[in-house]
């Protein structure tokens, strides 16, 4: 296991050196030009000029490229072209919040998806089935930001329960944080349910048609333990791949609902990076995205050998 | 077996915890307002750069005023009035003395001295277009002692005092000398003042959030406070600019009381508000913003001035403006490039932009010049709202007038980069694009860059124009307000025939703020001295 976790570790090296290259390539061919933001529109074509050689903008791109690839390796995200403030510091700040949300949308997701899962399948192609697949279907196809809009109205504006947006950190105060971040963490885990419901689903039930269950069932095991201890554990690998993937996704960033409830996350801050081409908040945030993508891959392949025996690294 | 019920026993207890927490949460949710020692306001975008002599953005220019003080400021009647600095001016017009008042203060405790305004205009000279044409004709600028500074001329240069008191783009604003020595080229990384607000460093997230503090050494001057000028008050301790990227979150959170004040209201949205009791919806500034068309006059067919005229004679302003804000009442058919509200404003030669399209006019126009049917290439950014419609509409009007029209779509980024490309069109140049000014940074020949007609060295379009630079030049030295005026209608004149740019007309951004929010100063740019904030 530790070997393969070094190889995992070790085989990152490549993938984010080829993301660092594309992404530098990508923002550079991109049209933009940060000198332009900074400056505003009243600059003459001579001032940009003076400030883009001040940015190093004008030096040839290998420059540009062998300059930031030293500041990663001393560990150096860079400085924000327009705040000048540390990327690093920026990220840090914004981190935060997108872990909480994410953290909490999963658990919510989790929570309310799989057991919905394992009743329809459980109750396949009856009422229950139909209304968790309906669901399902509801979740997948009405857009966040709506449900965001819904959940508002409702429980901010009418009924007054919880605060219309913003981000309060844990360490404010419990209340001061749940109360903001469970709208944003109900709307997104609206699409998170609807796909975990519908991914539990359909791995039950290939789970539950093995002869395993049959036995278990004619040793007369209680329905519950065949449901939750037999099926659910061995139907677990695609699950934890959907939940996975939607954690590394969460993580990301979610811009519309950052900006729905006015959450300073990691996506509302690439959003604004690229409209404003800051080059190294684009350029560090992509690397995190990567980043978190293996890192959690990672993690979901590990987690398959304490719920799948057979599988063994 | 497992039924329904219990199987969903796990999920209806969640979801009873849920709502208990939630419902404890309440008395905390809707108190968030009533601290009346707290003004939490909405700005039109997030602050990202500091610098606000580096930058034109607005919310920088806003940021400025919170934190520095200006040497001179103009009023509500567009005077200029002392503000940290009273002056005298020489007979021969070619030396002002400047005082500066008791009391000054940086927010680090350190006195503000000549040093420092000689070196902040210094830096502001090289950035500022109106401050660059004053440095041209400086012979010297000397703080002979801690409390006067001299500016010497080698001409008079009448509009000074204008100049250095203008609101908008970039003030001179004051800063310590030491920060002044920064390159105007870079950004300043400390930002100390002297203003009525302490920048709160620890709680400032780019882009998010911004705090400002109370700066109890600061001395306001006893007379009203009037645009920019007069003595600025602070009433509250605190003030955070808040970023709201969805304008409809921010209209609830204005509603729930969760925010004092919206600077921009997005007029579609407006009837959400307007059943509210307890919001005011309101324009602080009349003056508002103008929209423009700006062609490129280094290539064909805008390098003709029979065709820029064509174009203007296509264009008209009443369905622009319709199109862009869609009620009337925030919007100003207006002809006058120094804008219909100000002292310079005049509207000659703009009837037909004023007076509904002439296509016909248009269409001879082209076929006097020669037109040879090549498409123009009008820029049209899709990612900034109070720009959308502007090239779609014009470029309708255009195609009526006679023109072969290639509406490109992008993105405003790929906008600024595009329009800096003096190339021709087949090697990725343009034709036309639009763009948007406030009142203020229109409002005067020195001011406005878009009858700058020093070819390179002009704003985007490049236009060489000899005749609106000795106008220029006659506006400086025109030595009192009638005759600036008299030259000022000369330049409008100019503009309308050799079609500079298309003044397209103004229009007005309403703001709402919560009713608790009192004595807010009209003006153009949003400040919060003078403001109270009362108990709900």
């Amino acid at each position: 296991m530790f070997l393969y976790i070094l190889k995992r570790v070790l085989a990152t090296i490549p993938v984010m050196v080829i993301v660092a290259i594309f992404v530098f390539l990508l923002l550079r061919l991109t049209p933009g030009d940060p000198a332009a933001i900074l400056a505003g529109d009243a600059a003459t074509p001579a001032q940009l000029e003076r400030i883009r050689e001040r940015l190093g903008l004008n030096d040839p791109l290998l420059t540009q490229f062998i300059t930031w690839m030293g500041q990663l390796l001393r560990g150096d995200l860079g400085t924000s072209l327009l705040s000048n403030t540390s990327v690093a510091g920026m990220l840090a700040d914004r981190l935060g919040p997108t872990i909480n949300i994410a953290l909490m949308t999963i658990v919510i997701s989790v929570v309310m998806a799989v057991p919905m899962g394992v009743i329809a399948a459980w109750r396949h192609r009856t009422w229950v089935d139909f209304l968790v697949m309906s669901f399902s279907v509801l979740g997948f196809s009405v857009p966040v930001f709506v449900i965001g809009y819904i959940l508002i109205q409702i429980f901010a504006i009418d009924l007054r329960w919880v605060p219309v947006q913003g981000y309060k950190s844990p360490a404010d105060g419990f209340g001061a944080f749940f109360s903001r971040a469970i709208l944003p963490s109900l709307t997104l885990a609206t699409i998170y349910i609807a796909l975990i419901a519908r991914m539990t689903r359909a791995s039950m039930l290939e789970v539950l048609g093995e002869d395993y269950i049959r036995t278990a069932r004619a040793k007369g095991v209680r329905e519950n333990v065949v449901l939750f201890r037999h099926a659910l554990r061995n139907a677990a690998v695609p699950i934890l791949t959907i939940i996975g993937t939607g954690f590394a996704l969460l993580i990301s960033g979610v811009v519309v609902t950052e900006s729905v409830f006015n959450i300073p996350g990691i996506g509302r801050l690439t959003v604004d990076a690229i409209l404003a081409r800051d080059y190294p908040v684009i350029q560090a945030m992509i690397l995190l995205t990567a980043g978190i993508y293996v890192f959690v891959n990672l993690l979901v392949d590990i987690s398959y050998s304490f719920f799948d025996p057979r599988i063994r690294y | 077996m497992l039924t329904l019920r219990s199987a969903l026993k796990e999920t209806r207890g969640l979801a009873a915890a849920l709502l208990t927490g939630t419902a404890l949460l309440m008395p905390g949710a809707l108190s968030a307002q009533q601290d009346t020692s707290t003004i939490t306001a909405v700005m039109h975008s997030g602050l990202r750069v500091l610098d606000p002599v580096i930058t034109t953005a607005h919310i920088t220019r806003d940021h400025g005023y919170m934190i520095y003080d200006v040497l001179t400021a103009v009023d509500a009647d567009f005077k200029p009035q002392p503000q940290m600095a009273s002056w005298e001016i020489s007979e021969d017009g070619l030396t002002y003395t400047f005082t500066l008042r008791d009391g000054l203060l940086f927010h680090d405790g350190a006195p503000v001295t000549g040093a420092d305004v000689v070196a902040s205009l210094s830096r502001w000279g090289k950035r500022d277009s109106g401050g660059q044409l004053i440095f041209d004709v400086t012979a010297s600028l000397e703080a002979p002692d801690d409390k006067t500074i001299v500016w010497t001329l080698t001409k008079p240069f009448a509009p000074l005092l204008d100049v250095i008191s203008k609101q908008s783009a970039v003030p001179p604003f004051i800063m310590p000398a030491r920060v002044a020595a920064t390159s105007s080229d870079e950004t300043i990384t400390e930002y100390v003042g002297s203003g009525p607000f302490v920048f709160n460093e620890a709680e400032y997230e780019p882009g998010v959030s911004v705090t400002y503090d109370k700066f109890d050494g600061y001395v306001p001057r006893d007379e009203p406070a009037s645009w920019m000028a007069g003595g600025k008050v602070v009433n509250v301790d605190k003030v955070v600019w808040t970023t709201m990227p969805d304008a409809l979150t921010a209209l609830n959170a204005l509603s729930a009381g969760e925010i004092d004040y919206l600077e921009q209201v997005q007029i579609d949205l407006m009837p959400i508000l307007s059943g509210n009791p307890d919001v005011t919806v309101e324009k602080r500034d009349e003056l508002g913003y103008v929209t423009i068309g700006r062609p490129n006059f280094l290539h064909p067919p805008f390098d003709n001035k029979l065709i820029r005229q064509a174009a203007m004679a296509a264009l008209d302003q009443e369905s622009m403006l319709a199109t862009m804000q869609g009620d009337p009442e925030y919007y100003n058919v207006c002809g006058a490039i120094f804008g219909c509200s100000t002292p310079l404003g005049d509207e000659s030669g703009s009837e037909t932009l004023t007076g509904g399209a002439d296509p016909e006019k248009s269409k001879a126009l082209l076929e006097e010049a020669g037109y040879d049917g090549t498409p123009i290439v009008l820029m049209a950014p899709t990612d900034v709202i109070s720009l959308i419609n502007q090239p779609v509409v014009a470029a309708q009007a255009l195609r009526e007038g006679g023109f072969t029209v290639d509406l490109q779509t992008m993105d405003w980024q790929s906008v600024v980069q595009r329009r800096a490309q003096q190339s021709p069109v087949t090697e990725g140049g343009w034709n036309m694009f639009f763009t948007n000014w406030m009142v203020p940074e229109v409002s005067d020949p020195l001011i406005n860059v878009m009858v700058n007609g020093r070819g390179n060295d002009a704003w985007f379009g490049w236009p060489t124009d000899e005749e609106i630079e000795a106008l220029r030049a006659d506006f400086v030295a025109a030595p009192d307000a009638a005759t600036q005026k008299e030259v000022a209608v000369k330049i409008q004149e100019h503009v309308m025939d050799n079609v500079n740019y298309i003044m397209m007309g103004e229009y007005i951004i309403p703001q709402a703020r919560r009713n608790t929010i009192q004595n807010m100063i009209p003006s153009p740019v949003p400040v919060f001295w003078n403001m109270t904030k009362e108990a709900e």
